[in-house]
């Protein structure tokens, strides 16, 4: 399970030097209860049952100040966002259909944020 | 034919457990003439170098070949002993079957069978060797150091403390270096000045030692005890043997508006300056792009002020040329660039400081004479936070892989030092790790921890930003406990990353010594040679190999001085023959060589060729063996296969070759 999250991901947690750089710079740190910081090592030891279950994927902004500023190139917030998908995917598909897509398409709204749309929120 | 004995080194297990060396024995034992072929357990001990002696006396050996270690590690050792054995060193071949074989291999077979190959290809070269005899060079007895920080003070002190003239080149007005702009010295607190100071005083006093102060090297031609040293020294605009150093003019120069940057740039200095009270030399110095009278041609108040006489406006780069046996780098260190850290307020907010900065605040000749000062606005502070690892430790564009290893303990100084001269100020500190290996070093910072109550928080700061009292807002975590931390603060203070002086690619380039990835210089060996250059001649001195405090700056500066005396008190050094030469009926004179060459070796000469008979005059390529280091890029160069390196010659490397392809 840590090899699915680390290759969803594209992130090496090993890298980690744990300095809490991504926790500091957290804007919903508040609110999570894994903090991002913790989850690098929680991959490492293969706690991933813990991360699914947990609050913070749901709360994390992806507003990447995180990965932005992480000295050691860990980016917390692809593993939550990796972790995310997971849970996604267990749970057995989108909440939109392709079919949906061209109603709602909008020249002011980004295309990521439709294919986020897919996977995250309900209609 | 030659007569070549074969030695199978079993490096006690390090070989032998992964390749048979009964096998390679018997396999080496029909390849052409190889006369005699044996193993022992350690080729190198005396016991070894015996049995190689032995073999060569009672088979008449002419060349022999030691299948063992790396010939970094050996290949001297037997070279020695197969001349005491009066054989010619150079008619020794070493097969690497330790790093190139039995290290990097797992399976035996597999193994045994490469080191048979590797040892064959040897004798396939030793087939070929012909006696070689070393040259000799002079040794010209002066040393030149580069930089004149606390490590070029030291290296130079001790040089000529040994009897050894020195010159120091130092690019900026003084000597003096980063040191002379700390506050105090960790882990004792003894003040920089005063344990500084009489060293610069000495080093200018010593009969031995000239310092070429607002000088920089040029040009570096030449090899290990022969350098030629091209050294610009830079028109100061004042006359060093007339100026008193009584700083009148610094004090009447009405160009004001550029930064001071012995205080780093937290206040500001005249055009013509001394860059602090016992600069060394203590001359003045008119920074030409500042001054009123090169911009206008009006002013000169300087020169009217001067009661010495001792401004000349006129004045002109000089370069002077010397000669040199040894150079010592001691090229320093910088502070890294924080203006990238947008996170951290440094470019945006004048509270925002780096230590460097905090020393000169601190320190009494410093912009605040001294006074703990916000520097938006003068006043008191009643919180510092300290942020460790700015810039360090990452593998990001923004970062250094590497720890910068001093900031620790300074900060733990800095924490201390507030502490107890300002009770009433509470000192946070953000650490990753704190890092304390040092003599009384961890005592130093446990002092400040549970003496001194400084409050250590572990975790990264996230950001900082000015809040609506005009404070500074810092938003961390506290790892240990797993909480956001918002801190009020007035001043935070970042522990920068420390780098490599900003001319040291330029002056190892003209060394042609090698530097890191990090630029820092590399040293012969990580352990063994740590404070000589691979190249010969070339040494370092203090951070430019690597972070490091000034206790072990002066340790090193103090070792890499041994090194030079011990080169300087040869007379003469032995030359490798291993040179390059150009078969002149094969040279066309093209060029190509001279391009390559690395050490500007090559070059021409217009000579009568005898070519079957034909005479006529030909522009041939010229090797210097003297400044041929033997590097074989030439050899490969060469579109017409004249050139040719002695002991490592086209057809030696293509029998080895062949014999690997067999």
């Amino acid at each position: 399970m840590s090899e699915d999250i680390i290759a969803i991901s594209g992130i090496n947690p090993r890298q980690c030097m744990k300095c809490g750089k991504c926790s500091a710079t957290c804007p919903a740190f508040e609110e999570m209860d894994i903090h991002p910081h913790q989850f690098a090592s929680m991959v490492v030891e293969g706690r991933i049952d813990e991360l699914l279950a947990s609050e913070s994927i749901w709360k994390c902004l992806s507003c990447f100040a995180c990965v932005e500023r992480c000295p050691r190139s860990v980016e917390p917030a692809k593993l939550i966002e990796a972790v995310r998908v997971s849970v996604l995917r267990e749970r057995g598909g989108s909440f939109l259909s392709p079919d949906e897509i061209p109603a709602k398409l909008d020249p002011e709204l980004p295309s990521q944020a439709i294919a986020a749309a897919f996977r995250k929120y309900r209609k | 034919m030659q007569r070549i004995g074969v030695f199978v080194c079993w490096c006690g297990s390090n070989i032998a457990a992964t390749v048979d060396v009964d096998a390679v024995v018997e396999a080496v034992k029909n390849e052409p003439g190889v006369c005699h072929a044996q193993n022992y357990q350690y080729m190198c001990s005396e016991a070894g170098q015996g049995l190689i002696k032995n073999a060569i006396k009672e088979h008449n050996l002419t060349g022999i070949v030691v299948c063992s270690c790396s010939p970094r590690m050996h290949e001297a050792t037997f070279r020695k002993t197969a001349e005491q054995a009066g054989l010619n060193p150079y008619m020794v071949e070493i097969a690497n079957i330790r790093e190139h074989c039995s290290w990097i291999h797992k399976d035996k077979k597999e193994a045994t069978e490469k080191a048979v190959i590797l040892a064959r290809a040897a004798i396939a070269k030793v087939n070929l060797n012909t006696p070689l005899r070393p040259g000799e060079s002079m040794v010209t007895k002066r040393a030149l150091v580069i930089g004149g920080g606390i490590a070029g003070i030291q290296s130079a002190l001790d040089i000529a403390d040994a009897g050894y003239p020195v010159d120091i080149v130092e690019k900026s007005p003084t000597i003096g270096g980063k040191m002379a702009q700390l506050d105090k010295t960790f882990p004792t607190l003894d003040c920089a000045a005063c344990i500084l100071t009489p060293k610069m005083v000495e080093a200018a006093q010593h009969p031995n030692i000239n310092i070429y102060s607002y000088s920089e090297v040029e040009a570096v031609t030449g090899f290990v005890g022969n350098f030629d040293v091209k050294i610009k020294k830079k028109a100061r605009f004042v006359d060093e043997k007339k100026c008193t150093g009584c700083a009148v003019c610094t004090a009447k120069c009405p160009s004001r508006k550029g930064g001071n940057e012995f205080n780093c740039n937290l206040d500001n200095r005249g055009a013509i300056y001394i860059p602090f009270a016992q600069a060394v030399p203590n001359v003045a110095c008119i920074d030409s792009t500042r001054c009123i009278h090169f911009k206008t041609g009006k002013c000169g108040i300087c020169e009217k002020s001067c009661s010495a006489g001792a401004v000349n406006f006129d004045q002109k780069d000089e370069i002077i040329e010397q000669k040199y046996g040894a150079i010592v780098v001691a090229t320093g260190f910088q502070i890294s660039d924080v203006t990238k850290f947008d996170e951290f307020q440094y470019t945006k907010h004048p509270d925002v400081i780096t230590s460097l900065e905090l020393e000169r605040i601190m320190n009494a000749a410093g912009p605040t004479k001294g006074t703990l000062l916000r520097m938006s606005n003068k006043e008191h502070p009643k919180d510092i936070v300290f942020i460790q690892c700015v810039g360090s430790r990452g593998n990001t564009c923004r970062d250094k892989t590497y720890c910068s290893k001093i900031c620790c303990m300074y900060t733990a100084k800095h924490a201390m030092l507030i502490r107890e001269k300002y009770p009433d100020v509470n000192v946070h500190v953000f650490y990753i790790d704190v890092r304390t290996p040092g003599k009384n070093f961890d005592e130093f910072y446990r002092r400040a921890v549970e003496q001194y109550n400084v409050d250590y928080i572990k975790g990264m700061v996230g950001k900082v930003w000015e809040n609506e009292e005009g404070r500074l807002t810092v938003q961390g975590v506290d790892l240990l406990s797993n909480r956001r931390i918002m801190l009020d603060t007035d001043m935070v203070v970042l522990a920068a990353a420390i780098e490599p002086s900003e001319g040291v690619r330029n002056i190892a380039t003209m060394l042609t010594a090698s530097i890191d990835t990090n630029d820092f210089l590399t040293e012969a060996h990580p352990k063994l040679r740590p404070v000589e250059s691979p190249t010969a001649g070339v040494f370092l001195s203090g951070v430019c190999q690597g972070p490091k405090d000034i206790p072990e700056t002066v340790s090193q500066a103090g070792a890499a001085a041994v090194k030079v005396v011990g080169l300087l008190a040869k007379d003469k050094l032995v030359t490798s023959p291993c040179t390059a030469n150009a078969n002149e009926l094969m040279c066309n004179g093209c060029s190509t060589c001279e391009r390559v060459c690395p050490y500007g070796a090559i070059d021409y000469i217009d000579k009568e060729v005898n070519d079957h008979g034909k005479r006529e005059v030909r522009r041939i390529a010229r090797v210097n063996s003297a400044l041929c280091h033997g590097c074989g890029a030439c050899t490969v160069a060469c579109p017409s296969g004249a050139m040719d390196l002695q002991g490592f010659s086209n057809r030696q490397i293509m029998a080895e070759v062949d014999a690997i392809c067999k």
